[in-house]
């Protein structure tokens, strides 16, 4: 019972979400950028764009980390928080995603042109089209999960699914991306981790924005975990 | 639960201060550097709200999780 509650009472990391969180917003917008010309004040969405994709990135190893605890242990307890951290992931993914096309709007965009004038050369790009079916497999997850009514096949067919979907991730954002011409940053080295590539007054909001955007997407999850929980407990009792 | 909606309406409480204060000189904080701290405060307010509300979830699941454990000894 001692060690239950102590680890109810763990929210030191909540606290710091929201210093890291309000930081980046007002740090985000205060500091000051380089001129750079196409980006301009654009720039600062480095710190909420990419930090969508840092979180997905993080909860969606989170959830194969517990599919293997699954298939490890074969407590349902896993299941559902691989479950639920590949939900909130694809959250995070579809709201990087969405960002990254209000922003590529502004700055890919011919600006002579109207926005969807210029989709042709915009829709081409390998970024996208990678990201959009890392999602795309991730939302298969869930569908293939919720397909299945038996509580121990679901939960066994989803994990070694999502392993797969996991791997998936990397050829499609990572390597891909990589090896075709692009407008999008980061064609050499990782743009969102390469603290080089941006001015020193900007990563003192960079990694601190990046941690708090991933602990608000972590605190979401351990709610949706604790729902579904007291939901299953009930519903075996 | 009472607790934070005291802390709303300190929050809100503040905000309103902040914005009445700058009417006053014109070379107030509020209104330099175009106008962005309007929109830091804009995005802080939406910030606080739904930080207040993640908050507000997690208390309430926090009461049922104890309640079912009551329940189950």
């Amino acid at each position: 019972m001692a060690t239950a509650k102590n680890k109810k009472n763990r929210y030191w990391w909540k606290v710091l979400c929201v210093v890291l969180l309000v930081y980046a917003v007002v740090g985000g917008l205060l500091v000051k950028i380089p001129d750079l010309p196409a980006l301009e004040e654009t720039s600062r969405n480095l710190f909420y764009h990419v930090a969508m994709w840092m979180a997905m990135m993080t909860l969606f190893t989170v959830s194969v980390v517990n599919s293997i605890r699954y298939l490890r242990t074969f407590n349902l307890k896993y299941d559902i928080y691989a479950k639920q951290y590949a939900n909130v992931g694809i959250i995070f993914g579809l709201l990087g995603y969405g960002t990254g096309a209000i922003w590529m709007s502004y700055t890919w965009a011919d600006p002579n042109n109207p926005t969807f004038d210029s989709f042709e050369s915009v829709a081409r790009e390998p970024k996208l089209i990678g990201a959009a079916t890392a999602l795309l497999i991730y939302a298969a997850y869930l569908v293939l999960r919720d397909s299945i009514t038996d509580m121990d096949k679901r939960a066994r067919t989803a994990a070694v699914y999502n392993i797969f979907a996991f791997a998936m991730l990397f050829p499609t954002i990572w390597i891909v991306p990589r090896l075709l011409p692009s407008l999008h940053p980061g064609q050499d080295g990782n743009p969102a981790m390469n603290f080089k590539d941006v001015s020193s007054d900007m990563r003192k909001v960079q990694l601190p924005a990046y941690i708090g955007w991933t602990l608000l997407g972590v605190w979401i999850t351990t709610l949706k975990i604790r729902y579904n929980l007291l939901k299953e407990k009930n519903m075996l009792s | 639960m009472k607790s934070l909606r005291y802390l709303l309406l300190f929050v809100s409480m503040i905000i309103t201060m902040a914005v009445q204060a700058q009417s006053g000189p014109n070379e107030s904080l509020m209104r330099s550097s175009g106008r962005i701290y309007v929109v830091i405060a804009v995005l802080v307010t939406i910030l606080a709200g739904l930080i207040l509300y993640i908050i507000g979830i997690d208390r309430r699941l926090s009461r049922l999780e104890k309640e079912n454990a009551t329940e189950k000894a």
